[in-house]
Protein backbone atom coordinates (compact mmCIF):
# COMPACT_ATOMS: atom_id res chain seq x y z
CA UNK A 1 0.00 0.00 0.00
CA UNK A 2 2.99 2.51 0.73
CA UNK A 3 4.87 1.76 -1.75
CA UNK A 4 1.92 2.56 -4.18
CA UNK A 5 1.00 5.71 -2.73
CA UNK A 6 4.99 6.58 -2.75
CA UNK A 7 4.74 5.45 -6.89
CA UNK A 8 1.79 7.69 -7.58
CA UNK A 9 3.47 10.39 -6.15
CA UNK A 10 6.55 10.51 -7.74
CA UNK A 11 4.58 9.92 -10.91
CA UNK A 12 2.29 13.38 -10.48
CA UNK A 13 5.35 14.75 -9.60
CA UNK A 14 7.15 13.88 -12.75
CA UNK A 15 4.35 14.90 -14.83
CA UNK A 16 4.10 18.64 -12.82
CA UNK A 17 8.04 19.05 -13.67
CA UNK A 18 7.71 18.04 -17.21
CA UNK A 19 4.71 20.07 -17.71
CA UNK A 20 6.51 23.36 -16.23
CA UNK A 21 9.60 22.67 -18.10
CA UNK A 22 7.25 22.71 -20.83
CA UNK A 23 5.53 25.71 -20.19
CA UNK A 24 8.30 27.66 -19.06
CA UNK A 25 9.95 29.32 -22.34
CA UNK A 26 6.45 30.16 -23.19
CA UNK A 27 5.87 32.52 -20.17
CA UNK A 28 9.63 33.40 -20.55
CA UNK A 29 8.32 34.70 -23.97
CA UNK A 30 5.55 36.16 -22.59
CA UNK A 31 6.84 38.37 -19.93
CA UNK A 32 9.28 39.47 -22.52
CA UNK A 33 6.80 40.68 -24.49
CA UNK A 34 5.05 42.34 -21.63
CA UNK A 35 8.21 43.89 -20.49
CA UNK A 36 8.92 45.41 -24.05
CA UNK A 37 5.01 47.03 -24.27
CA UNK A 38 4.94 50.37 -23.34
CA UNK A 39 2.61 51.61 -21.13
CA UNK A 40 -0.67 53.68 -22.44
CA UNK A 41 0.63 56.90 -22.42
CA UNK A 42 -1.83 59.89 -22.28
CA UNK A 43 -1.92 60.31 -25.90
CA UNK A 44 -2.81 56.87 -26.59
CA UNK A 45 -5.65 57.10 -24.07
CA UNK A 46 -6.89 60.82 -25.86
CA UNK A 47 -6.46 58.55 -29.06
CA UNK A 48 -9.06 56.06 -27.72
CA UNK A 49 -11.49 58.51 -26.22
CA UNK A 50 -11.00 61.21 -28.48
CA UNK A 51 -13.34 61.56 -30.05
CA UNK A 52 -15.99 59.28 -29.04
CA UNK A 53 -17.34 58.23 -32.42
CA UNK A 54 -20.67 59.34 -32.59
CA UNK A 55 -22.38 56.53 -33.53
CA UNK A 56 -24.71 56.62 -37.56
CA UNK A 57 -27.90 56.42 -35.37
CA UNK A 58 -26.80 59.28 -33.00
CA UNK A 59 -28.69 62.58 -34.08
CA UNK A 60 -26.82 65.46 -34.97
CA UNK A 61 -28.19 67.97 -32.76
CA UNK A 62 -27.17 71.69 -31.89
CA UNK A 63 -24.34 71.61 -29.47
CA UNK A 64 -23.52 74.83 -27.03
CA UNK A 65 -20.14 74.98 -25.99
CA UNK A 66 -18.40 77.36 -24.11
CA UNK A 67 -15.37 79.11 -24.60
CA UNK A 68 -13.85 82.62 -24.25
CA UNK A 69 -15.54 85.11 -25.70
CA UNK A 70 -14.41 87.25 -28.14
CA UNK A 71 -15.51 91.04 -26.78
CA UNK A 72 -14.27 89.66 -23.47
CA UNK A 73 -11.48 87.34 -22.66
CA UNK A 74 -12.42 87.61 -18.96
CA UNK A 75 -16.08 85.88 -19.73
CA UNK A 76 -17.42 83.25 -21.59
CA UNK A 77 -19.30 83.03 -24.66
CA UNK A 78 -21.79 80.20 -25.99
CA UNK A 79 -21.47 79.00 -29.97
CA UNK A 80 -23.84 76.70 -31.20
CA UNK A 81 -22.25 74.00 -33.11
CA UNK A 82 -23.59 70.77 -34.90
CA UNK A 83 -22.73 67.37 -33.45
CA UNK A 84 -24.12 63.86 -33.40
CA UNK A 85 -24.61 63.10 -29.98
CA UNK A 86 -25.57 60.47 -28.02
CA UNK A 87 -28.67 60.05 -26.04
CA UNK A 88 -26.57 58.20 -23.38
CA UNK A 89 -25.53 60.54 -21.19
CA UNK A 90 -22.19 59.26 -20.38
CA UNK A 91 -21.54 58.91 -23.51
CA UNK A 92 -22.53 62.66 -24.52
CA UNK A 93 -20.76 64.39 -22.23
CA UNK A 94 -17.49 62.50 -23.45
CA UNK A 95 -18.56 63.71 -26.89
CA UNK A 96 -19.07 67.41 -25.89
CA UNK A 97 -16.30 67.34 -23.44
CA UNK A 98 -14.00 66.10 -26.28
CA UNK A 99 -15.30 68.79 -28.65
CA UNK A 100 -14.71 71.65 -26.18
CA UNK A 101 -10.81 69.64 -25.50
CA UNK A 102 -10.59 70.20 -29.33
CA UNK A 103 -11.40 73.83 -29.18
CA UNK A 104 -12.74 76.72 -31.13
CA UNK A 105 -11.74 77.93 -34.59
CA UNK A 106 -10.21 80.55 -33.17
CA UNK A 107 -7.56 78.87 -30.93
CA UNK A 108 -7.09 82.03 -28.82
CA UNK A 109 -10.67 81.94 -27.54
CA UNK A 110 -9.53 78.19 -25.40
CA UNK A 111 -10.54 77.54 -22.32
CA UNK A 112 -8.71 74.16 -21.94
CA UNK A 113 -4.46 73.31 -22.42
CA UNK A 114 -4.45 71.79 -26.01
CA UNK A 115 -2.54 68.85 -24.97
CA UNK A 116 -5.20 68.23 -21.97
CA UNK A 117 -7.38 64.78 -22.57
CA UNK A 118 -10.35 63.29 -21.55
CA UNK A 119 -9.40 60.07 -19.75
CA UNK A 120 -12.17 59.04 -18.21
CA UNK A 121 -16.01 59.85 -17.24
CA UNK A 122 -18.51 58.43 -14.64
CA UNK A 123 -22.23 59.79 -14.03
CA UNK A 124 -23.54 58.45 -10.88
CA UNK A 125 -27.54 57.93 -10.42
CA UNK A 126 -27.65 60.97 -7.88
CA UNK A 127 -26.11 63.51 -10.96
CA UNK A 128 -22.70 63.51 -9.58
CA UNK A 129 -20.53 63.27 -12.67
CA UNK A 130 -16.60 62.43 -11.74
CA UNK A 131 -14.31 63.57 -15.22
CA UNK A 132 -10.97 62.56 -14.96
CA UNK A 133 -8.86 64.89 -16.92
CA UNK A 134 -4.93 64.34 -17.92
CA UNK A 135 -2.32 65.88 -15.92
CA UNK A 136 -2.14 68.55 -18.94
CA UNK A 137 -5.08 70.20 -17.20
CA UNK A 138 -3.37 70.87 -14.23
CA UNK A 139 0.10 71.77 -15.84
CA UNK A 140 -1.18 73.70 -18.75
CA UNK A 141 -3.38 75.82 -17.67
CA UNK A 142 -2.05 79.13 -17.18
CA UNK A 143 -2.12 79.86 -13.15
CA UNK A 144 -4.39 82.31 -11.83
CA UNK A 145 -7.83 82.51 -10.35
CA UNK A 146 -9.26 84.44 -13.48
CA UNK A 147 -7.89 81.63 -16.19
CA UNK A 148 -8.50 78.88 -13.26
CA UNK A 149 -11.94 80.13 -13.20
CA UNK A 150 -12.41 79.95 -16.84
CA UNK A 151 -11.45 76.71 -18.19
CA UNK A 152 -13.54 75.27 -15.23
CA UNK A 153 -16.32 76.90 -15.48
CA UNK A 154 -16.02 76.12 -19.41
CA UNK A 155 -16.46 72.47 -18.15
CA UNK A 156 -19.17 72.73 -15.97
CA UNK A 157 -21.09 75.49 -18.72
CA UNK A 158 -20.55 72.70 -21.70
CA UNK A 159 -22.11 69.82 -19.23
CA UNK A 160 -24.99 72.08 -18.22
CA UNK A 161 -25.99 72.89 -21.57
CA UNK A 162 -25.88 69.30 -22.84
CA UNK A 163 -26.38 66.89 -20.67
CA UNK A 164 -29.21 67.52 -17.89
CA UNK A 165 -28.61 64.29 -16.20
CA UNK A 166 -25.64 66.07 -14.54
CA UNK A 167 -26.07 68.06 -11.17
CA UNK A 168 -22.87 68.35 -10.09
CA UNK A 169 -19.14 67.69 -11.19
CA UNK A 170 -16.41 66.55 -9.74
CA UNK A 171 -12.66 66.84 -11.45
CA UNK A 172 -10.33 64.59 -11.14
CA UNK A 173 -6.47 65.08 -12.49
CA UNK A 174 -5.03 61.18 -13.77
CA UNK A 175 -7.25 59.75 -11.12
CA UNK A 176 -6.52 61.73 -8.39
CA UNK A 177 -8.51 64.56 -5.88
CA UNK A 178 -5.97 67.87 -6.38
CA UNK A 179 -5.71 70.65 -4.11
CA UNK A 180 -6.40 73.26 -7.10
CA UNK A 181 -6.39 73.05 -10.51
CA UNK A 182 -3.07 75.38 -11.11
CA UNK A 183 -2.45 76.98 -7.50
CA UNK A 184 -5.54 78.62 -7.14
CA UNK A 185 -9.08 77.22 -7.84
CA UNK A 186 -10.25 74.49 -4.82
CA UNK A 187 -10.68 70.91 -6.60
CA UNK A 188 -11.39 69.33 -3.20
CA UNK A 189 -14.75 70.35 -3.48
CA UNK A 190 -17.65 69.77 -6.32
CA UNK A 191 -18.66 72.24 -8.95
CA UNK A 192 -22.83 72.40 -8.66
CA UNK A 193 -23.55 72.30 -12.72
CA UNK A 194 -27.11 72.10 -13.13
CA UNK A 195 -28.55 74.64 -10.46
CA UNK A 196 -32.18 73.68 -11.76
CA UNK A 197 -32.09 70.26 -11.52
CA UNK A 198 -30.28 70.34 -8.17
CA UNK A 199 -31.82 69.60 -4.82
CA UNK A 200 -32.75 72.58 -2.48
CA UNK A 201 -31.07 70.11 0.06
CA UNK A 202 -28.08 69.48 -2.24
CA UNK A 203 -25.83 71.91 -0.21
CA UNK A 204 -26.18 69.60 2.68
CA UNK A 205 -24.04 67.01 0.77
CA UNK A 206 -21.10 69.42 0.89
CA UNK A 207 -21.22 71.23 -2.52
CA UNK A 208 -19.89 75.01 -3.11
CA UNK A 209 -23.12 76.49 -4.80
CA UNK A 210 -21.92 77.87 -8.61
CA UNK A 211 -20.92 81.57 -7.73
CA UNK A 212 -23.99 83.28 -8.74
CA UNK A 213 -21.87 86.64 -9.56
CA UNK A 214 -18.57 84.53 -10.95
CA UNK A 215 -16.51 86.44 -13.67
CA UNK A 216 -17.29 84.14 -16.29
CA UNK A 217 -20.87 82.26 -15.29
CA UNK A 218 -24.08 83.49 -16.73
CA UNK A 219 -22.60 85.43 -19.48
CA UNK A 220 -23.15 84.35 -22.70
CA UNK A 221 -23.53 85.42 -26.78
CA UNK A 222 -25.13 83.59 -29.00
CA UNK A 223 -22.97 83.00 -32.08
CA UNK B 1 -10.00 69.09 10.85
CA UNK B 2 -11.50 71.75 13.40
CA UNK B 3 -10.34 75.18 14.15
CA UNK B 4 -8.91 73.65 17.22
CA UNK B 5 -5.92 73.16 15.56
CA UNK B 6 -5.18 77.16 15.03
CA UNK B 7 -3.91 76.76 18.20
CA UNK B 8 -0.79 75.70 16.54
CA UNK B 9 -1.03 79.16 14.70
CA UNK B 10 0.15 80.95 17.87
CA UNK B 11 3.76 78.87 18.31
CA UNK B 12 4.15 79.46 14.26
CA UNK B 13 3.76 82.82 14.71
CA UNK B 14 6.27 82.64 17.73
CA UNK B 15 8.53 81.05 15.33
CA UNK B 16 7.99 83.56 12.96
CA UNK B 17 8.23 86.85 14.62
CA UNK B 18 9.53 89.06 15.22
CA UNK B 19 13.40 88.12 14.12
CA UNK B 20 11.86 87.93 11.01
CA UNK B 21 9.89 91.12 10.79
CA UNK B 22 6.29 89.63 10.05
CA UNK B 23 4.56 90.79 13.20
CA UNK B 24 4.39 95.03 13.41
CA UNK B 25 2.79 96.20 16.75
CA UNK B 26 1.63 99.66 17.29
CA UNK B 27 1.04 101.51 20.00
CA UNK B 28 -2.89 102.33 20.22
CA UNK B 29 -1.58 105.68 20.74
CA UNK B 30 -0.27 105.84 17.10
CA UNK B 31 -3.41 104.36 16.21
CA UNK B 32 -5.51 106.87 17.56
CA UNK B 33 -3.04 109.80 16.21
CA UNK B 34 -3.92 108.46 13.09
CA UNK B 35 -7.45 107.44 12.26
CA UNK B 36 -7.95 106.06 8.52
CA UNK B 37 -8.05 108.87 6.73
CA UNK B 38 -9.35 107.28 4.00
CA UNK B 39 -13.24 106.71 4.78
CA UNK B 40 -13.72 108.46 7.84
CA UNK B 41 -16.01 106.81 10.04
CA UNK B 42 -18.17 107.98 13.45
CA UNK B 43 -16.35 107.20 16.72
CA UNK B 44 -18.59 105.18 18.15
CA UNK B 45 -18.32 103.16 15.15
CA UNK B 46 -14.61 102.67 15.20
CA UNK B 47 -15.43 102.09 19.10
CA UNK B 48 -16.94 99.21 18.29
CA UNK B 49 -15.70 97.47 15.43
CA UNK B 50 -13.31 94.79 15.70
CA UNK B 51 -10.97 95.50 12.73
CA UNK B 52 -8.08 95.61 14.46
CA UNK B 53 -5.28 93.55 12.26
CA UNK B 54 -4.93 92.85 8.88
CA UNK B 55 -3.01 89.40 7.47
CA UNK B 56 -1.49 89.84 4.16
CA UNK B 57 -1.06 86.38 2.95
CA UNK B 58 1.82 86.35 -0.29
CA UNK B 59 0.45 84.31 -2.41
CA UNK B 60 2.75 80.94 -3.61
CA UNK B 61 6.64 80.93 -2.80
CA UNK B 62 9.05 78.62 -2.13
CA UNK B 63 9.25 76.01 -4.73
CA UNK B 64 6.31 77.39 -6.06
CA UNK B 65 6.55 80.57 -8.11
CA UNK B 66 2.79 80.82 -9.21
CA UNK B 67 2.38 82.56 -12.73
CA UNK B 68 4.94 83.05 -14.48
CA UNK B 69 5.33 85.42 -17.50
CA UNK B 70 7.92 85.12 -20.42
CA UNK B 71 10.27 87.74 -19.23
CA UNK B 72 10.76 85.41 -16.51
CA UNK B 73 7.99 87.88 -14.34
CA UNK B 74 7.39 85.46 -11.32
CA UNK B 75 3.91 85.90 -9.41
CA UNK B 76 5.87 84.52 -5.84
CA UNK B 77 8.39 87.58 -6.17
CA UNK B 78 5.73 90.51 -7.32
CA UNK B 79 3.19 89.54 -4.51
CA UNK B 80 5.92 89.50 -1.66
CA UNK B 81 7.02 93.17 -3.21
CA UNK B 82 3.32 94.10 -3.06
CA UNK B 83 2.46 92.84 0.56
CA UNK B 84 5.16 94.98 1.89
CA UNK B 85 3.73 98.28 -0.11
CA UNK B 86 -0.03 97.62 1.35
CA UNK B 87 2.05 97.16 4.66
CA UNK B 88 3.12 100.03 4.99
CA UNK B 89 -0.22 101.54 3.88
CA UNK B 90 -2.18 100.23 6.17
CA UNK B 91 0.35 101.12 9.41
CA UNK B 92 -0.22 104.45 8.16
CA UNK B 93 -3.74 103.75 9.08
CA UNK B 94 -2.62 102.51 12.31
CA UNK B 95 -3.27 98.74 11.48
CA UNK B 96 -1.40 95.48 12.99
CA UNK B 97 -0.63 93.58 9.86
CA UNK B 98 0.72 90.19 9.82
CA UNK B 99 2.22 88.37 7.14
CA UNK B 100 1.88 84.89 5.58
CA UNK B 101 5.79 85.06 4.71
CA UNK B 102 8.15 87.65 4.41
CA UNK B 103 10.95 85.67 2.26
CA UNK B 104 10.64 82.83 -0.06
CA UNK B 105 8.97 80.45 2.09
CA UNK B 106 5.77 78.74 0.67
CA UNK B 107 3.67 77.70 3.94
CA UNK B 108 0.70 75.48 3.24
CA UNK B 109 -2.59 76.68 2.64
CA UNK B 110 -3.84 75.35 5.93
CA UNK B 111 -0.68 77.08 8.02
CA UNK B 112 -1.57 80.45 6.04
CA UNK B 113 -4.90 80.22 7.11
CA UNK B 114 -4.41 79.05 11.11
CA UNK B 115 -2.13 82.03 11.48
CA UNK B 116 -5.50 84.39 10.62
CA UNK B 117 -7.44 81.41 12.62
CA UNK B 118 -5.87 82.46 15.92
CA UNK B 119 -6.63 86.11 15.69
CA UNK B 120 -10.09 88.07 17.12
CA UNK B 121 -11.12 91.15 14.91
CA UNK B 122 -8.79 90.23 11.75
CA UNK B 123 -9.51 90.33 7.92
CA UNK B 124 -8.13 88.50 5.05
CA UNK B 125 -6.66 89.47 1.73
CA UNK B 126 -4.18 86.98 -0.45
CA UNK B 127 -2.53 88.94 -3.33
CA UNK B 128 -1.98 87.39 -6.89
CA UNK B 129 -1.01 88.65 -9.89
CA UNK B 130 -2.70 86.57 -12.91
CA UNK B 131 -1.15 85.33 -15.93
CA UNK B 132 -4.16 86.63 -18.20
CA UNK B 133 -6.87 89.59 -18.41
CA UNK B 134 -6.49 93.18 -19.62
CA UNK B 135 -3.14 94.50 -18.08
CA UNK B 136 -3.59 97.12 -15.55
CA UNK B 137 -6.78 96.37 -14.13
CA UNK B 138 -7.32 94.14 -10.95
CA UNK B 139 -10.02 91.91 -9.48
CA UNK B 140 -11.55 91.00 -5.69
CA UNK B 141 -12.34 87.91 -5.23
CA UNK B 142 -14.74 86.52 -2.45
CA UNK B 143 -14.79 82.76 -1.93
CA UNK B 144 -18.21 81.08 -3.72
CA UNK B 145 -21.14 79.90 -1.78
CA UNK B 146 -20.30 76.54 0.88
CA UNK B 147 -22.19 74.41 2.93
CA UNK B 148 -23.72 76.39 5.75
CA UNK B 149 -23.08 74.44 9.10
CA UNK B 150 -26.03 71.76 10.25
CA UNK B 151 -26.46 71.57 13.65
CA UNK B 152 -24.10 72.43 16.46
CA UNK B 153 -20.22 71.29 17.57
CA UNK B 154 -17.31 73.50 16.65
CA UNK B 155 -17.09 74.71 13.47
CA UNK B 156 -15.40 73.03 10.10
CA UNK B 157 -12.18 74.38 9.31
CA UNK B 158 -12.43 73.18 5.85
CA UNK B 159 -15.91 75.22 5.40
CA UNK B 160 -14.33 77.85 7.95
CA UNK B 161 -15.25 80.57 5.63
CA UNK B 162 -19.04 79.74 5.26
CA UNK B 163 -20.27 81.80 8.25
CA UNK B 164 -18.68 85.22 6.96
CA UNK B 165 -19.29 85.34 3.21
CA UNK B 166 -21.80 88.13 3.59
CA UNK B 167 -18.84 90.02 5.10
CA UNK B 168 -16.13 89.14 2.79
CA UNK B 169 -18.41 89.89 -0.23
CA UNK B 170 -18.78 92.86 1.42
CA UNK B 171 -15.28 93.52 2.16
CA UNK B 172 -14.35 92.65 -1.58
CA UNK B 173 -16.67 95.35 -2.53
CA UNK B 174 -15.23 98.12 -0.67
CA UNK B 175 -12.10 97.29 -2.15
CA UNK B 176 -12.91 96.55 -5.62
CA UNK B 177 -14.55 100.15 -5.42
CA UNK B 178 -11.25 102.01 -4.57
CA UNK B 179 -9.67 100.17 -7.16
CA UNK B 180 -12.01 100.32 -10.31
CA UNK B 181 -11.89 104.26 -9.53
CA UNK B 182 -7.59 103.96 -10.16
CA UNK B 183 -7.10 101.00 -12.73
CA UNK B 184 -10.06 101.62 -15.80
CA UNK B 185 -11.33 98.07 -16.59
CA UNK B 186 -11.69 97.14 -13.52
CA UNK B 187 -14.89 95.54 -12.13
CA UNK B 188 -17.05 97.80 -10.35
CA UNK B 189 -18.11 94.45 -7.92
CA UNK B 190 -16.56 91.80 -6.08
CA UNK B 191 -16.40 88.30 -7.63
CA UNK B 192 -16.90 85.34 -6.43
CA UNK B 193 -14.70 82.07 -7.27
CA UNK B 194 -13.62 79.23 -5.57
CA UNK B 195 -10.89 80.06 -4.00
CA UNK B 196 -8.93 77.31 -2.00
CA UNK B 197 -7.14 79.73 0.18
CA UNK B 198 -10.34 81.51 1.28
CA UNK B 199 -11.72 78.45 1.72
CA UNK B 200 -10.93 77.78 5.61
CA UNK B 201 -10.02 81.45 6.62
CA UNK B 202 -12.56 82.26 9.66
CA UNK B 203 -12.59 85.84 9.08
CA UNK B 204 -14.01 88.46 6.24
CA UNK B 205 -11.28 86.83 3.74
CA UNK B 206 -10.72 88.16 -0.51
CA UNK B 207 -8.44 87.47 -2.89
CA UNK B 208 -6.57 90.70 -4.37
CA UNK B 209 -5.70 89.95 -8.13
CA UNK B 210 -3.85 92.06 -10.42
CA UNK B 211 -3.48 91.78 -14.46
CA UNK B 212 -0.78 90.21 -15.15
CA UNK B 213 2.52 88.77 -15.44
CA UNK B 214 2.08 88.36 -19.20
CA UNK B 215 3.37 92.52 -19.45
CA UNK B 216 6.34 93.29 -21.41
CA UNK B 217 7.94 94.73 -18.94
CA UNK B 218 7.67 94.42 -15.37
CA UNK B 219 8.09 98.16 -14.13
CA UNK B 220 4.48 98.32 -15.65
CA UNK B 221 3.36 96.13 -12.57
CA UNK B 222 5.40 98.05 -10.10
CA UNK B 223 3.85 101.40 -10.99
CA UNK B 224 0.58 99.84 -10.31
CA UNK B 225 1.76 98.96 -7.00
CA UNK B 226 1.42 102.09 -4.93
CA UNK B 227 -2.25 102.06 -6.43
CA UNK B 228 -3.48 99.31 -5.36
CA UNK B 229 -1.73 99.30 -1.48
CA UNK B 230 -3.76 102.93 -1.13
CA UNK B 231 -6.65 100.72 -2.63
CA UNK B 232 -6.47 98.05 -0.10
CA UNK B 233 -5.56 100.11 2.77
CA UNK B 234 -9.28 102.52 2.03
CA UNK B 235 -11.10 99.19 1.27
CA UNK B 236 -10.58 98.44 4.57
CA UNK B 237 -10.97 101.62 6.15
CA UNK B 238 -14.52 101.87 4.46
CA UNK B 239 -15.28 98.22 5.47
CA UNK B 240 -14.11 98.12 9.00
CA UNK B 241 -17.47 100.16 10.64
CA UNK B 242 -19.18 96.76 8.81
CA UNK B 243 -17.27 94.33 10.93
CA UNK B 244 -18.58 94.07 14.75
CA UNK B 245 -17.47 91.04 16.52
CA UNK B 246 -19.79 88.47 18.35
CA UNK B 247 -21.24 89.73 21.68
CA UNK B 248 -21.33 93.49 20.44
CA UNK B 249 -24.37 95.32 18.86
CA UNK B 250 -25.04 93.39 15.25
CA UNK B 251 -23.58 90.77 16.13
CA UNK B 252 -20.58 88.69 13.92
CA UNK B 253 -20.48 85.20 13.22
Amino acid sequence: MNGNWRTWLLAALCIAVVLAAIYLPTLKRRMNRAAKTPAPTEEQARRELSPVPGSSHDPVVKARLYWASPENENALAAVTVSLALSSDPVLRAKQVLNTLLAGPVDSDLRTLPPDAALLAFYLLPDGTAVADFSEALATSTPSGIQSEQLAVDSIARTLEANVPQIRRLKVLIHGQELDTLAGHLDLTQMFVVNTKAAQPGALSFGLPARPPASATAGQETGH
Amino acid sequence: MLLAGAGLAGAWIARQAPDAGIISAFPTVARAQNPPSAAPTSPAAQARSGLNIVVLDPAHGGTDPGARGAQGIRESDLVLDLTFQVRRALEAQGYQVLQTRSGNEDPSFDDRSAMINAQRGAVFVTLHVSSMGLPGTARVYAMSDLPARVGGGLPSWDYAQAPYLPLSRKFGDAVQGQLAQRFKGSPGGVQTASVRQLRTVAAPAIAVEIASVSVQDRGDLDRMMPGVADAIARGVAAFRPSYVLAGEAGGQP
